[in-house]
């Protein structure tokens, strides 16, 4: 049996997107796999009895190294602030590509705590700040420093030591171009190095703690026991600058979502799935209910979120339990079939993660294809023609040509870059200044604009031509044919209406990143957890490929 | 040093504020990238050019015949653009001449582009200097001074045939030395290999 890939137009909604969680094929899960097998250590340890001071972390294999650079900085409780617009870090983080000389070290140290006023160099991969939950943190080297280890219920409920504000890469204030890098086999998949570098950060939370609490207290200090450290993951404070990423990486998104809906398809298409198989997906699906009913945020719509998703999950352990036949042919079909009637896209999206847990076999060749050579598309062909990109219009954007843009409520939003922090900030069209600068993230309105013109040329008109007069709307007609050759390139939805939910933006490419504990504290922000619950750096060699659900 | 990431990702919005639309700004933000990895002073130049931008009446070329005039100088990201545009098209004429033309290096990255999609080296000479344009896999030149280049009175255009840069005299005296890696294969190895045995009119 032959299962179609789902719909573009269906599947790239916003309130859709917005409901994936993480999976097999979420890129910290698959860059914990690739170095596995790369020894790591701990190169460097320079901290005073307060924790403040230098360390350096690696992973090696054969002749390559990769070194994590960390600083952590004594600041005031009153300068410690998650939002872009800070200027001073509990700590600082730079991924060093090879092994750093003390010369490199000095400079880094001059200008990693700066951040985005500071200058890096093409010798660094990636660049990263953090600040402590300061509760937690008091809480852990306080006890860790009396010899008892801390609450775990407090821990569990907070999740980390650390939470960062941003990771940067791709060349950002003079970090290596990804040209320099893009051919070696590690870094094959999305965003690895900026993994690695908040993977590394959370083990230098750890040694923090125990540094700390040893120094207080030489005598009585414990170390944080392993099996508590597995529980901490890195915290992450994320807001608008993340979600224009989407619109402007076209066919990156689109080789995310093909990857994960290739899987789908290819797992929907089983005949006989092994009882082992189908065992895996249910324990997974049961040992993940624990993780969810531990999320805790203080959102509203997080909430309702949430509850829905535990009451659909309920309703599908009891569909499994009562009516599910295994006996039946393509199992996993006839699970998604079910989903698709009877549950919300919440669930259905959470179901289709799970499914992909028994079936290495599926996932790991398509992780390596999740990454995107974005210049192969840039070209737009100017010598296809008008009929040809009316048809390509019409045929992928038939949902975005239904909407009417005359309608204030559908103009509602633009995107803009703030000057103040260089981030992109979400404006109201009708009471904010700046419109005229408005980004080219409107996509669905351009490409009505480009229609509409479209529409009245003559079919054997060559695009180039059209492009002589048509220049304006140049960016739109790129996109169209690349959406000719990656049909999930496109969010299939109104980036600037009335009812836009910046945070499903967020949410799609959290899930990817691997995220969890989605945490929203507006509907333009939201807090997030990463690697809560993964093997520490010591136990890579041999780890348990189910450890999200532990 | 700043990356060739921030120097594109910057030249886009600069000439954005300039007035161009965002897919202009795309396409100079990539080719000023460009110019800068093959070691051309293309932010330079841009720089140069928009500070007079405003103050200046620079002309758009439209369509692209084989001699084109300016009445006063060509803008060389609109005239870029539609040499791209229409390079398709462009390529029945053996020669093109460019009259005119203001801060010509900004042009000549269009023109690399334009090599690469049309699958044919592009040669240009302006004054003594000489350009060869292969398939924007790199950039040949006598041009190795790191000036801004205002404008250019003159530019010559020439589509180049495929054709490879050696004679087939050498092609032949390679080949014969190649052959010197094969080895003879025995009678035995002959019967064993693809479709020994069968007819090959089945």
């Amino acid at each position: 049996m032959e299962i179609k890939l789902r719909d573009p137009k269906f599947l790239m909604k916003l309130s859709k997107l917005g409901s994936f969680h993480q999976s097999k094929l979420s890129f910290l899960r698959s860059f914990l796999k690739e170095f596995k097998d790369w020894k790591y250590n701990r190169d460097l340890f320079q901290l005073n009895d307060k924790g403040f001071g230098r360390a350096i972390y690696s992973f090696t294999k054969e002749k390559k190294t990769y070194s994590l650079i960390c600083f952590a900085n004594e600041i005031k409780d009153d300068e410690r602030s998650d939002r872009v617009i800070a200027t001073k870090w509990d700590a600082a983080f730079t991924l060093f590509d090879g092994i750093p000389t003390k010369e490199d070290v000095d400079r880094l140290s001059n200008n990693v705590p700066k951040q985005e006023v500071g200058r890096l160099s093409y010798k660094e991969l990636t660049l990263s700040r953090a600040n402590k939950s300061v509760r937690l943190f008091n809480h852990v080297v306080e006890n860790l420093s009396k010899g008892q280890q801390p609450d775990k219920e407090f821990i569990s409920k907070v999740g980390y030591l650390y939470r960062t504000t941003a990771v940067y890469g791709s060349g950002k204030f003079g970090l290596a171009d990804r040209f320099r890098i893009k051919n070696r086999d590690e870094i094959c998949g999305p965003f690895r190095l900026e993994m690695m570098l908040v993977y590394l950060v959370r083990q230098f939370t750890f040694d923090q703690v125990n540094h700390i609490a040893k120094s207080i207290s030489p005598k009585n200090a414990v170390e944080l026991d392993n099996n508590i450290s597995r529980t901490l993951g890195i915290g992450n404070s994320t807001g608008l600058g993340m979600a224009p990423f989407i619109v402007n990486h076209p066919t990156l998104l689109n080789n995310w979502i093909t990857a994960r809906e290739t899987v789908l398809k290819k797992i929907r298409e089983i005949e006989k799935v092994s009882k082992n198989d189908l065992d895996i997906f249910y324990q997974c699906l049961i040992k993940s209910l624990k993780n969810i009913t531990s999320w805790h945020t203080d959102s509203e719509f997080q909430k309702e979120k949430i509850k829905n998703l535990i009451f659909d999950l309920k309703k599908f352990i009891k569909f499994m339990k009562d009516e599910f036949k295994f006996e039946n042919s393509y199992q996993f079909n006839n699970i998604y079939m079910w989903a698709e009637e009877n549950l919300n896209d919440e669930c259905i999206e959470y179901i289709v993660s799970m499914m992909m847990e028994p079936y290495d076999k599926i996932v790991d060749p398509l992780v390596s294809k999740m990454s995107s050579n974005e210049e192969k598309y840039f070209n737009i062909p100017v010598e296809r023609t008008i009929e040809d990109l009316r048809n390509i219009i019409e045929k992928n954007y038939s949902e975005i040509l239904k909407i009417d843009f005359s309608k204030e409520e559908n103009n509602k939003n633009f995107w803009f870059i703030s000057k103040n922090k260089e981030e992109p900030r979400i404006g109201d069209r009708y009471i904010d200044d700046g419109s005229n600068l408005e980004q080219p993230l409107a996509i669905a309105r351009d490409i009505k604009k480009l229609y509409d013109i479209v529409f009245t040329k003559k079919n054997s008109s060559k695009i180039g031509k059209f492009l002589l007069d048509n220049n304006h709307l140049r960016h739109v007609v790129r996109r169209v044919f690349i959406s000719e050759k990656c049909p999930y390139a496109e969010i299939q939805d109104n980036t600037i209406g009335s009812k836009l939910m910046p945070i499903d933006m967020l949410r799609l490419k959290l899930s990817f990143f691997g995220a969890i504990k989605f945490d929203p504290r507006s509907d333009k922000w939201l807090r997030i957890c990463m690697f809560q619950g993964a093997p520490l750096p010591s136990e890579l060699s041999n780890f348990d490929n189910y450890w999200m659900y532990n | 040093m700043r990356s060739y990431s921030e120097i594109e990702t910057t030249i886009k919005r600069a000439t954005k504020a300039k007035g161009f639309s965002w897919g202009i700004s795309e396409e100079v933000g990539k080719n000023i990238r460009l110019l800068e990895m093959f070691g051309l002073p293309g932010l330079k130049n841009l720089n140069q050019y928009f500070k007079i931008y405003n103050i200046s009446n620079f002309e758009n070329i439209g369509e692209i015949s084989s001699s084109n005039t300016a009445k006063g100088y060509y803008c060389p990201v609109l005239c870029g653009l539609n040499f791209y545009d229409q390079s398709p098209v462009i390529l029945k004429f053996n020669e093109i001449e460019i009259n005119k033309i203001a801060f010509p290096l900004i042009f000549l990255s269009f023109l690399s582009r334009a090599s690469e999609i049309i699958g044919k080296r592009i040669f240009l000479k302006m004054d003594n200097k000489e350009f060869l344009f292969n398939f924007n896999e790199s950039i040949y030149s006598n041009y190795l001074s790191g000036d801004i280049l205002e404008k250019s009175d003159k530019i010559n255009i020439k589509f180049l045939d495929n054709k490879n840069n050696f004679s087939e005299d050498d092609w032949l005296e390679m080949h014969k030395l190649s052959i010197k890696t094969y080895v003879e294969e025995s009678e035995e190895s002959k019967s064993r290999t693809a479709g020994a045995g069968l007819t090959d009119n089945d």
